[in-house]
């Protein structure tokens, strides 16, 4: 026995570091994704998104005024400014030239060349004198080590949302996404109520076929439809995609609906019928709401399923802005902006959102036991 | 109310043919237990009165109206099934104004027939709480509320009280039939047990493969159980069988068994040599002298009453005797037994003679 025990908790220890494992595999990178997608594009590029949260320091190369705009003050010719513009940041050391970036200290006077002098104060401001008067609209070059504080924007979300028309295409997604979600429901649920209660020729039959078709790729049937499609004027709009996601998702929903109901406890239903209850009545006032779980189980399959979705997208909608989904926009986003990382996290969450949004409202339906009270040990 | 009629039903899946031509007569508010061993048809025969199983030949009529063809819900029954059936979703008012609204009637008189029907079984309180938060025995409770909220013409109960633990079952026995003397609808009542057969019923059914065995009201069926699976089925503890011929002695019949156990004889039209089989209940045997010698067993004392089981040999029989008796095992005791009591059965066709 205590042998058996041993092993249980072992095998216990293994399983929840397995689950653990994989949170946080999963959790990490969505998380870094997160963070990413606020960050600042500058710091994105110099540091991680773990180090979001500490300032960060990085050499920077900033040039002047231009020279010409210099003032006389006294003696001296004088071109003042600072480094940072309109952002703040303080400066830990600077130089005069790319060999040795970091040679001065905050308030030192760095000599140049032709009795130009260069000072930098730790806030950025710079002063750079010379006794001749200075020409031409070239900057001279400060390289300064600034010290820059975490910084979060909605920029990014922004820029995302209303320039880049992921906005447009997140429209778009929805609307092929919540009618071929709803569309097989609905007829995988009177399908799958007939396929397990209702007596008639030819049932086990029609369902032999369906748990066949749950394994015909849905590739091979893209060109056919595509031209069935062409042929009877559906072929690049919106019923016409609505039609293909209900098509390629009607076995899976049908054979998991039809598993549940059948698995529901006969008596209720004969009692429905002894009741008085027509078919169609027992299966809205019986059979729905006792299906509650799978309902929402195929229906978080489907909708992750179609909201992911790039491939009958691409082949049944067309690239234009009113069609183009979220997926498609990616792509071109990957194509046309790949080293812009703020820009792709920020897409990528706005993609991921809604099918997290969709798995924690509906995933607390599967969990509770509906049959509970109806039979003896249910 | 209605009588039922059954009259000559068969039921075959396929080429099995479970059902062999079974007649029973009902009448107007009777309450009638159809009794068997499980597997006997007993159920399927109360699904095919329900409407839920299909007839293959024969015919049903409930009132006086064949109804083969006819679906459960025109019918006119309500069924309460062994597993309650309550829709796990609805509150309890809505279980049991279930049928009323499926039959489309007004809210006002739905309200006002559940509640009625919720005061007859104790179920005020309870209304509007879920199946899933009653007890076994209120469940069960709000599965007769949902029966007799329509008023129907046959009550058809399946097993109803066999996920009840032992307790609850006796209450919930008293309270059927209490509902039965109340409302006076026929009762159609499936079961297993042979004691709630034997106190709930008017008339009672046994069934064995598919076959009825014997129809009559309790008493008769244990005064005068047709064969010996009738005898052996009804009363417990359940009677003695003794395989045996009748013999002469003393220029009367009397019993031999094959281990040479003599035992007496009512008048009777067996032969002499005849072999038969010999039928007495534990609780007709009394203790005393005088009787046939048998060999103590074992003795079980329950207070009220002692049952002895004794062997003389090799033929086992056992007596349920009121008085107290402290018998050792190994001792010899007098079995007395009157032969009025006494049946006999045919050894081949284990008919009554």
């Amino acid at each position: 026995m205590d042998n058996i025990v041993g092993q249980r908790s072992a095998l216990t220890w293994a399983v929840n570091f397995a689950v653990i494992f994989m949170v946080v595999l999963w959790t990490v990178p969505t998380f870094g994704l997160l963070v990413s997608s606020f960050r600042d594009r500058d710091q994105i590029t110099t540091s991680g998104w773990w180090k979001s949260l500490v300032s960060s320091e990085q050499n920077i190369i900033v040039r002047s005024q231009e020279p010409e705009k210099n003032v006389k003050d006294g003696d001296l010719y004088v071109l003042e400014g600072n480094i940072f513009d309109a952002t703040s940041g303080e400066v830990r050391a600077f130089g005069v030239n790319s060999r040795e970036p970091m040679a001065f200290l905050p308030g030192a006077v760095a000599e140049m060349a032709k009795g130009r002098t260069m000072t930098v104060a730790e806030n950025g401001d710079y002063r750079i004198t010379s006794v001749e008067e200075m020409t031409g609209t070239r900057g001279i070059r400060i390289f300064a080590t600034s010290v820059t504080p975490p910084k979060f924007t909605l920029d990014n979300y922004e820029r995302v949302l209303f320039s880049e028309g992921i906005w447009r295409s997140f429209i778009n997604t929805f609307t092929v996404t919540i009618p071929a979600t709803v569309i097989p429901i609905l007829i995988a649920a009177f399908a799958a109520y007939a396929l397990a209660w209702m007596e008639f020729p030819g049932r086990a039959l029609l369902v032999a076929a369906i748990v066949g078709l749950l394994v015909v790729p849905l590739q091979m049937a893209l060109i056919p439809l595509l031209r069935l499609h062409n042929s009877i004027g559906i072929g690049k709009e919106y019923l016409g995609i609505w039609l293909a996601h209900t098509g390629f998702g009607l076995p899976l929903a049908i054979y998991l609906l039809r598993n549940y109901i059948a698995g529901l406890p006969r008596e209720i239903i004969e009692s429905a019928r002894v009741d008085g209850a027509t078919d169609f009545e027992i299966f809205r006032r019986i059979i729905l709401p006792l299906s509650f779980p799978a309902l929402a189980s195929f229906a978080i399959f489907q909708f992750l399923w179609v909201w992911n979705d790039l491939l009958v997208a691409t082949v049944f909608l067309g690239n234009t802005e009113e069609q183009l989904v979220m997926t498609g926009r990616l792509r071109e986003l990957l194509g046309s902006r790949g080293g812009d990382w703020e820009i792709l996290a920020a897409s990528a969450f706005v993609s991921i959102a809604v099918p997290l949004l969709v798995f924690f409202t509906m995933q607390r339906y599967l969990v509770r036991g509906l049959l509970a009270g109806s039979v003896k040990g249910g | 109310m209605a009588n039922v009629t059954i009259d000559n039903v068969v039921k075959r899946y396929g080429s099995v043919q479970v059902m062999h031509g079974v007649n029973v007569d009902i009448e107007d508010g009777e309450f009638v237990v159809l009794v068997g061993p499980s597997g006997c048809g007993k159920s399927t025969l109360l699904r095919m009165l329900a409407g839920l199983e299909e007839i293959s030949a024969g015919a049903i009529s409930i009132g006086d109206r064949v109804v083969n063809d006819i679906p459960p819900k025109e019918r006119d029954i309500a069924m309460v099934f062994q597993s309650y059936a309550l829709y796990p979703h609805k509150t309890v008012a809505d279980n049991i104004g279930f049928p009323l609204k499926m039959a489309k009637r007004p809210k006002a008189e739905i309200d006002e027939k559940v509640d009625k029907a919720a005061a007859v079984l104790d179920l005020t309180p309870y209304l509007a709480r879920y199946p899933k938060e009653l007890s076994g025995g209120q469940r069960q409770r709000v599965a007769m509320g949902r029966a007799i909220v329509r008023d129907p013409q046959v009550f058809l109960f399946d097993e109803p009280l066999s996920n009840l633990d032992a307790k609850l079952r006796v209450t919930m026995r008293v309270e059927i039939k209490e509902l039965h003397q109340r409302l006076g609808t026929t009762i159609v009542y499936v079961t297993h047990d042979q004691i709630e057969a034997m106190t709930m019923a008017d008339k009672i059914v046994v069934m064995r493969d598919g076959r009825v065995e014997q129809i009559g009201s309790p008493l008769d069926l244990y005064d005068n159980p047709n064969n010996v699976f009738v005898a052996g089925f009804i009363g417990s503890p359940s009677m003695n069988f003794v395989h045996g011929m009748v013999g002469m002695k003393d220029g009367q019949k009397r019993f031999v068994s094959d281990g040479g156990t003599v035992l007496p004889l009512p008048e009777t039209d067996a032969q002499e040599g005849q072999q038969v089989i010999y039928g007495i209940r534990p609780e007709h045997i009394t203790v005393g002298d005088g009787g046939v010698p048998m060999n103590v067993v074992v003795v079980e004392p329950t207070g009220s009453e002692t049952q002895i089981f004794a062997k003389s040999s090799g033929d086992l029989i056992d007596a349920l005797v009121k008085d107290r008796i402290f018998a050792r095992p190994g001792s010899e005791i007098g079995f007395v037994i009157d032969p009025v009591n006494v049946h006999l059965f045919d050894r081949k066709t284990e008919e009554r003679i």
